[in-house]
């Protein structure tokens, strides 16, 4: 009995789909948001952009061969936090800045709580906070090129709607964080996820719908058209919406929670931009939502083929 | 009309084209034959006979060991040469009745039966019972257990299961469109069981040829109707099939029965017809030989026993090298470590890749992605489930419905992460089913 065949458990054939093939379409996805930044905000967005990257996946590939981990750089997970993190940053950040918000975000945020997978916040969004406690004012700093002015949704606080024009916010003519200001380039992105299966509309869908109506009823508006649209097209509503609420580790993966999850966003984002200190709420709202999910997905478990429900919850 | 379906499940390479067009050829063996004596749900079979006894075609060597069990007899004629423990496909070593065949094929006579028409309920029970007929997609069940509900008349369809979702298996195809008049015949027998049960006979809608035929085979059958099923695994299983049918819903506390609805397999209602009709015990079945390492993928009526190295040997050997070679389709079947292992009523098919996707890729982080909840058929969350199991928590996997699992594979075949999530599910069930028994 030399000669013994393999055996394994079935089933023994695997779709071709692999986690760095998803990463690689996230990161494709996410190119024409930032191409859009770069053209608009000039070289040094490009330059946030590589430093992101880079110091994200060195710090991956450093700490995995300090910790004798495999390393796992090739699954373009750390591309796309870079990348999304870079996006999330003003064009007129520094790169030192931009360096250490990429070692908090990968460090800190993913590494330390076991890699990829085990993560409970977005770690680019985690880097982002990070940065926004710890550097407000040049977070803040939206100055580009001769353009010295406020961001549209500050604009929009200060005063009436029509302060804003909302056919440059949708083609990203506007101050802002590198990567959220162009709809157009980030729509582009989420249509390609949406196509490749990457990506649904249950959590995107909720979250957007949610935000609307409760900027409907509390946003101090009315049915104000302009302020609605500008108050969706604005700030970091589309990128977080479409890229950084629907990342898979940090968001429910039972399909009611995902419903219940783009519901609180919606909620959050409303609350903080209307009643809170700062224009912007979709950062704070993702990565408290995050905190959440365990507690979503409990209460979210989803009733079993053929199983009915029953008075006092779902018992087998 | 609407294509018959349900909620999840996967598209796998089928690999039908390999072996759909080989019309079935009766293999006569050359080796010994073995009869493990368990090739069925539920007590062991007894042997009836003695090492050393000269063995008939069809005659009975093994008595069914209680009524959740089945007979097992020769499909050679020859010499009992030893009644031993042997090695079967799905790795287990099972008692076995040992058959040196003589290659007379002497025959002994049929089962006794009276013309159909005279036949009263229990005698087409009892004879299916003394028959041997088991399940023959997989499972086993006895199948006159499974026709002989508490209430008869509460059945209200009769399913034969021809969905063959497995990729690569073919003999269930090659029954329809060879033996039509067999698949009708059989499923009236068992009609005749439910007097107010519909007969549908089952088909994946990428089997044109097959649906043709069945529909022209029960034209004139005014209880018989062929229901075109979308084409997608695992619609073939139980649950699945009686949802896309019926639109009812089973779950692992019921039965079938329960619901008013009798499952069987293709072949098993042919062999049901056999039986009943012709008199004769189950001693054959058609079994796919099939896979891309293959020379030449056949459909073999095989005798029941033969060796599974002999059988890859009459389709032509190995052309490249078999990095896997299973019984079964790949979604469900066993994986072997040696092919000395003989065909039973439950072999469909002999599926031998020349690649081996599970150690070819490997296992990393699971990204919480979600693939396995939108492939799960049963509703289930297999990423949890499969982390529970790591953690043996056997009752929150329980709370989060993990015994509803039916096995099917298609979380584990879709993991981007490339996660053995069914194998995972697998063991705890296994643990929380033990427990119970305890």
């Amino acid at each position: 009995m030399s000669d013994l065949r393999k055996v394994s458990s079935s089933p023994h054939i695997r779709d071709k789909a692999t986690s760095s093939n998803i990463m690689r379409d996230v990161a494709i996805a996410l190119l024409p948001a930032a191409v859009f930044g770069v053209v608009h905000f000039g070289m040094n967005a490009l330059i946030v952009l590589l430093v992101t990257v880079a110091v994200c996946v060195a710090t991956e590939y450093i700490y995995e061969k300090l910790m004798h981990k495999p390393v796992t750089v090739g699954d373009f997970s750390a591309v796309v936090t870079g990348l999304l993190l870079g996006m999330n940053l003003p064009c007129s950040a520094p790169w030192w800045m931009a360096a250490l918000g990429s070692v908090f975000a990968i460090l800190v945020v993913k590494q330390l709580f076991g890699g990829l997978g085990q993560n409970f916040m977005n770690p680019a969004l985690g880097g982002r906070c990070f940065l926004m406690i710890s550097f407000a004012g040049r977070m803040t700093n939206y100055a580009y090129d001769t353009f010295t002015g406020a961001t549209p949704l500050a604009v929009l606080r200060e005063g009436e709607s029509a302060g804003v024009d909302v056919l440059q916010m949708v083609i990203g003519n506007t101050a802002g964080m590198i990567g959220e200001t162009s709809v157009i380039a980030i729509l582009i992105g989420a249509a390609y996820l949406l196509w490749r299966g990457v990506i649904d509309l249950r959590i995107p869908g909720t979250y957007l719908v949610t935000f609307a109506v409760f900027m409907l009823l509390f946003g101090g508006h009315g049915f104000d058209g302009t302020y609605l649209a500008a108050q969706l097209a604005g700030g970091g509503l589309m990128l977080g919406a479409w890229f950084m609420a629907t990342d898979y580790v940090t968001s429910p993966i039972t399909p009611a929670g995902q419903i219940v999850y783009g519901v609180i966003l919606g909620i959050l984002t409303g609350i903080f931009r209307c009643f809170g200190a700062s224009p912007e709420g979709v950062s704070y709202a993702i990565i408290f939502s995050n905190l959440l999910v365990p507690l979503i997905e409990r209460f979210t478990i989803p009733m079993a083929f053929g199983k009915v429900k029953v008075k006092g919850g779902n018992r087998s | 009309m609407a294509t018959l379906t349900f909620k999840g499940g996967v598209h796998p390479y089928d690999g039908k084209e390999l072996s759909k067009d080989k019309a079935i050829v009766p293999y006569q063996p050359k080796g010994d034959l073995i009869y493990p004596v368990s090739q069925h749900i539920g007590a062991p079979a007894a042997p009836v006979v003695a090492k050393g006894d000269r063995v008939l075609v069809g005659q009975k060597i093994a008595e069914a060991g209680g009524f959740v069990s089945s007979p097992i007899y020769a499909s050679v004629s020859g010499t009992v040469k030893a009644i031993e423990p042997h090695f079967v496909s799905t790795g287990a070593k099972v008692n076995a009745i040992v058959v040196e065949n003589d290659g007379l094929y002497e025959e002994a006579p049929g089962l006794s039966i009276k013309p159909f028409e005279e036949m009263s309920r229990d005698d087409i029970i009892g004879i299916i019972k003394e028959s041997g007929v088991v399940g023959m997609g997989g499972a086993g069940f006895p199948t006159h257990v499974k026709l002989s509900p508490k209430d008869p008349d509460k059945i209200d369809y009769v399913l034969v299961n021809c969905a063959e979702c497995e990729p690569y298996l073919t003999s269930d195809y090659r029954l329809m469109v060879e033996r039509p008049e067999k698949v009708v015949g059989g499923l009236k027998v068992v009609l005749e069981l439910f007097g107010n049960a519909q007969g549908c006979i089952c088909i994946e809608d990428n089997k044109p040829e097959a649906i043709k035929i069945m529909q022209k085979a029960c034209e004139n059958e005014t209880r018989i109707q062929v229901k075109v099923l979308k084409t997608k695994y695992p619609q073939g299983a139980e649950r699945m099939l009686i949802h896309a049918v019926t639109g009812r819903d089973l779950n692992s506390t019921m039965l079938p029965a329960d619901l008013g609805c009798v499952v069987d397999n293709c072949d098993t209602i042919t062999s049901i017809y056999d039986a009943v009709i012709l008199g004769k015990p189950l001693i054959s079945r058609v079994v796919t030989i099939s896979g891309e390492a293959v020379a030449e993928p056949s459909n073999f009526e095989c005798r029941m026993g033969t060796n599974v190295a002999e059988l890859i040997e009459a389709a032509g050997g190995f052309k490249t090298e078999a990095k896997k070679v299973i019984s079964g389709g790949p979604m469900m079947g066993f994986a072997m470590f040696d092919l000395e292992v003989p065909t039973t009523k439950t072999t469909s098919a002999v599926t031998c890749l020349a690649a081996d996707a599970v150690s070819e890729s490997p296992t990393t982080a699971c990204i919480n992605c979600g693939r396995c909840v939108a492939a799960c058929d049963e509703g289930l969350i297999p990423a949890r489930l499969a982390q529970f199991s790591e953690k043996f928590d056997l009752e929150t996997f329980q709370k989060w419905h993990g015994m509803e699992c039916v096995e099917c594979g298609c979380c584990s075949y879709v993991c981007p992460a490339k996660r053995p999530l069914a194998q995972m599910i697998k063991n705890v069930r296994r643990m929380v089913m033990a427990n119970r028994k305890k």
